[in-house]
């Protein structure tokens, strides 16, 4: 072992090292820095998973007779459905009725009438995972800017939205910027018309699990012509015990609009495992564009894989327009267990997908994550690339599809997964499926796996790094491709999550 | 776990008009692979190596009809090549038209005329690489071959035999059913060339269990018949010892239906294993190439080449997988599957996979699929070749990275001109 031994900040830049990429390693030094609880009231729904519970949640959002009526046949449905066991997940089996499936804080009854009304160990809850609610800039790393770029915060807690920031100035330009259960009551029209469009309550397992006890989440409308003002985001905190979270998130992107939406999630460490089941739709229309990042950092579990959060994730943009584009970019370093796809469904004609992700598995983390670019329309174009990393005794998993339909004609994918390895007791596997059925689409498919190189390593070590900061150098420049898609505040997060999720790793 | 009353029925349907040949040595390894069999059932779509072909074909009960090919006056493949020959006729051994079978450093036997001894080498062989070539994904097909071939044949190599031994299959009965299992035992710093050329049956199953031992080399080259509406399901499993080779290619023009399955394990240190793939189609086409190579051995290598050509609504299938055992250190794997569309109606669907726990690896694969580039096509129609003998050249070469797998120039000449022949009849 070599630098979790040396003090923290006991160390020298020398030449020819990116004196940033060090710093970042050393400022986010330490274990999983998001493990610690807030100690709140909280009010439960009781155990277990029944139409009650179900009605029960929707009574608690005080929700339309529609949809209880979605959730409870969503419910039925579920009910029939056996668990999908083709991921390369080994996980013992969840017993679904050991679980809370609604809990919010009790100081949450009264519904706060603005942020300044709300339980002040809420905001600090935000405030010390960096994401203050307070409608200022938003991330020390945009300090000093000229004009200082604003992002508005959904923030959610266990089961409900905690607020939500900047809604009145994204009214101005006509965002809807708000949490799922107000947009059920305030926009019914337009969560009626969308809302299991992308992601049908049949579709799978876990999605139809969400349909049914699906809490809160963040809804997002932009209308035509609309370039939203400023970057949206979600930040997810799981805080009660034994408590799953199911999040549903729709964002619906009118003709011409523009938005850039940012997700966070958080958990604190325990021993026993929770449950995620989230939904995410987005529908969007001609020359709609929408960028989503995804900085996952749910509680991993312990070196020996105790604990840590199960995440089972249905993500999907359905392009309905022409010369729409949507682009996930995802950091996963997160949870026990990754089951997540983020999927394009190109319809229109010219329209595009890209998929960015990294995940990075150590300890005795699982992951199965990648993509579907499903090619409907003439000269849509897609684009992939992940990068996985393993460490530890982790087993990280990419599984893609991309399938070019008769009539998607004169299209064109490029897919590219690389895969690193750092010890020899991790696995990493990638299975794509290739369909395609005609012959002016051209699609290629690359895929490389290897070790961190020695001649790196020694390059590194030979100009006075130690181990660890040569292993995140390296590394870093492995996910470089990835990284510079994500907006800038996110990649300064991410690239020190890249190195703090190694930690230990080598040595 | 008990099957589903639906696949126990389809088992029931097609081993009811099937006897367990009779056999001495043989009787044990038969019993268990009809119990394997009985556990496993038969494959249908659901099964996750079988999502893009459908073996219903292959498991009824009796044969779909196929019409024999007439190949005119076109040259048999390999005719010109110096070989030992053995003929088989719908799957029955044709003494007549075989060659002696007698040449020094090489035992052949055929599976039904030893089937009656207690005592013959291959009782530690037969089925023994099928049954571990069953985990993780269950091969029921094998399984089925095992139980039941009538006929194969079974070799031992104790020297370098420079002689090819060619197998040569043809199909005269338009509903054959036939099941093969031949045993190859390449002992010690031996080496051994195997041809296998026809259509064999209407519907054919063939196991090869090929075991290469320390130093030996087993060099593997087929050519499945060009009947249009055969069947085929074809298995190789091979073991490799330490510092051996093995190489196989397979040339397939026309057929309703081939699915060509290759299990090899690199079981012992600084071995090498190729597999390459010619697949030329048109119209009622499905060819299917599902290969599971493993790593056990440190610093070996592993090369998968598959190349398909496809026109008027054939259909490619190719399903790789390169696992990497823990321990299997300095492995080198690659795997490369392209497919080239002549024109709008084809399909190619892969899924090229890789599952490596071993850190000091190098694995990398590739897929690609498209049409002819355009410009390459106006390059040499700009240069005076007209327009079908340009399209004929650009084919070869994409075909000529699987071609270069056969190490004998002769037999890539003959493959070459049976794919030329392929290529005029079909109009391009």
């Amino acid at each position: 072992m070599t630098a979790l031994d040396t003090p923290v900040m006991d160390f020298e830049v020398r030449d020819g090292v990116d004196r940033e990429t060090i710093e970042a390693v050393h400022a986010m030094s330490g274990k999983y820095k998001y493990g610690w609880e807030t100690d709140i009231e909280m009010d439960y729904a009781p155990k277990g998973l029944s139409e009650d519970i179900v009605r029960l949640i929707s009574g608690k959002n005080e929700e339309p007779e529609w949809m209880l009526d979605w959730r409870l046949a969503a419910y039925r449905r579920w009910v029939r459905m056996v668990e999908p066991r083709w991921a390369m997940l080994n996980y013992p089996e969840i017993d679904y009725q050991d679980q809370y499936y609604y809990a919010k804080p009790k100081s949450m009854d009264v519904k706060p009438k603005s942020l300044d009304d709300v339980d002040p160990k809420l905001l600090a809850t935000y405030a010390k995972l960096g994401i203050p609610l307070k409608e200022q800039m938003l991330l020390a790393g945009v300090e000093g800017d000229a004009e200082p770029r604003k992002v508005a915060v959904d923030a959610v807690f266990d089961s409900v939205s905690v607020g939500t920031t900047f809604k009145a100035e994204l009214a101005k330009a006509g965002v809807i910027f708000c949490s799922m259960s107000e947009a059920i009551r305030e926009h019914p029209e337009l969560v009626q018309k969308y809302i299991g469009s992308v992601v049908p309550p049949s579709d799978n397992f876990f999605a139809t699990l969400n349909c049914a006890v699906f809490s809160d989440g963040s809804f997002v409308y932009i209308p035509e012509g609309t370039r939203c003002p400023m970057e949206l985001s979600t930040y997810f905190r799981i805080n009660a015990e034994n408590t799953g979270q199911f999040e549903r998130t729709l964002i619906i992107a009118e003709k011409g609009s523009y938005v850039s939406y940012l997700e966070g999630c958080t958990a604190p460490k325990r021993d026993t495992n929770q449950l995620h089941a989230a939904v995410v739709e987005i529908v969007f229309l001609e020359d709609a564009e929408v960028k989503y990042s995804t900085v996952q950092n749910w509680y991993p579990g312990d070196e020996n894989g105790k604990g840590g959060i199960y995440n089972f994730v249905t993500k999907r943009a359905d392009c309905r327009g022409d010369r729409a584009k949507v682009m996930w970019t995802q950091v996963e370093t997160g949870s026990a267990i990754t089951w997540k796809y983020p999927s394009c469904i190109l319809r229109g004609e010219a329209s595009q997908g890209e998929f960015y992700s990294i995940a990075i598995a150590n300890n005795m983390q699982q992951a199965d994550t990648g993509t579907k670019m499903i090619h409907l329309g003439k000269n849509t174009k897609s684009r992939i690339v992940s990068k996985g990393i393993s460490a530890g005794r982790a087993q990280n998993t990419y599984r893609g599809l991309v399938s070019m339909h008769p009539k998607a004609t004169n299209s064109r994918n490029y897919t590219q997964c690389d895969s690193l390895l750092i010890g020899d007791r991790c696995g990493a596997h990638t299975v794509p499926y290739i369909e395609v059925k005609n012959n002016s689409s051209r699609v290629e498919h690359e895929a490389t796996t290897s070790k961190v190189d020695d001649d790196q390593l020694f390059y590194c070590r030979s100009r006075g790094m130690n181990e660890e900061e040569a292993v995140a150098l390296v590394v870093n420049g492995f996910v470089k491709d990835v990284l510079q898609t994500l907006p800038m505040e996110f990649a300064m997060e991410a690239q020190a999550l890249v190195a703090i999720s190694l930690e230990g790793s080598v040595g | 776990m008990a099957l589903p009353q639906p696949k126990l029925d389809k088992l029931a349907a097609l081993t009811a008009g099937l006897a367990l040949p009779k056999s001495g040595w043989a009787a044990p390894a038969r019993a268990d692979a009809m119990s394997r069999l009985a556990a496993m059932g038969l494959p249908d779509k659901r099964d996750e190596y079988w999502r893009y072909t459908d073996p219903t074909p292959l498991t009824t009960a009796v044969a779909p009809f196929a019409a024999v090919f007439d190949a005119g006056d076109e040259t048999p493949l390999f005719d010109a090549i110096d070989r030992v020959k053995l003929v088989f006729v719908d799957g029955i051994f044709d003494a007549a038209a075989s060659d002696d079978l007698t040449l020094s450093g090489i035992e052949i036997d055929l599976l039904s005329r030893v089937a009656a001894l207690d005592i013959h080498w291959a009782r530690d062989s037969y089925g023994v690489l099928e049954c571990r070539g069953q985990l993780p994904v269950a091969r029921p097909l094998a399984a089925l071959n095992t139980a039941f071939a009538t006929e194969g044949v079974l070799i031992r190599v104790s020297a370098k035999v420079t002689k090819p031994v060619a197998l040569i299959y043809l199909h005269k009965s338009d509903g054959s059913d036939v099941k093969l299992h031949h045993c190859i035992k390449v002992e010690q710093g031996a080496q051994l060339s195997l041809l296998e050329n026809g259509p064999a049956a209407a519907r054919f199953n063939s196991v090869l269990e090929v075991d290469v031992a320390d130093g030996a080399r087993f060099h593997h080259i087929r050519a499945q018949g060009r009947d249009h509406a055969r069947h085929a399901a074809t298995h190789i499993f091979a073991r490799l010892g330490n510092g051996s080779a093995f190489k196989s290619f397979t040339l397939t023009a026309n057929g309703a239906l081939t699915r060509n399955e290759a299990v090899i394990d690199l079981d012992g240190d600084d071995a090498a294993a190729h597999v390459a793939g010619a697949a030329v189609g048109d119209g009622q086409f499905l060819h299917d190439d599902t290969v599971f190579i493993t790593h056990t051995g440190q610093r070996c290598e592993s090369r998968q080449v598959f190349k398909k050509v496809l026109k008027n609504g054939a259909v490619g299938v190719f399903q790789g997988k390169i696992l990497v055992k823990q321990g299997a250190q300095k492995t080198d794997g690659y795997q490369i599957s392209q497919s080239l569309m002549l024109d709008d109606d084809s399909q190619f669907l892969a899924k090229p996979e890789l599952e490596i726990y071993a850190d000091d690896v190098k694995c990398s694969h590739g897929s690609t699929s498209g049409a002819i580039d355009d410009t390459a096509l106006f390059y040499l129609r700009s240069r005076g070749v007209p327009l079908k003998d340009a399209q004929s050249l650009l084919v070869l070469a994409f075909l000529a990275e699987a071609i270069s797998e056969i190490e004998d120039d002769a037999i890539a000449e003959d493959i070459r001109l049976r794919l030329d022949g392929w290529l005029s009849r079909h109009g391009r």
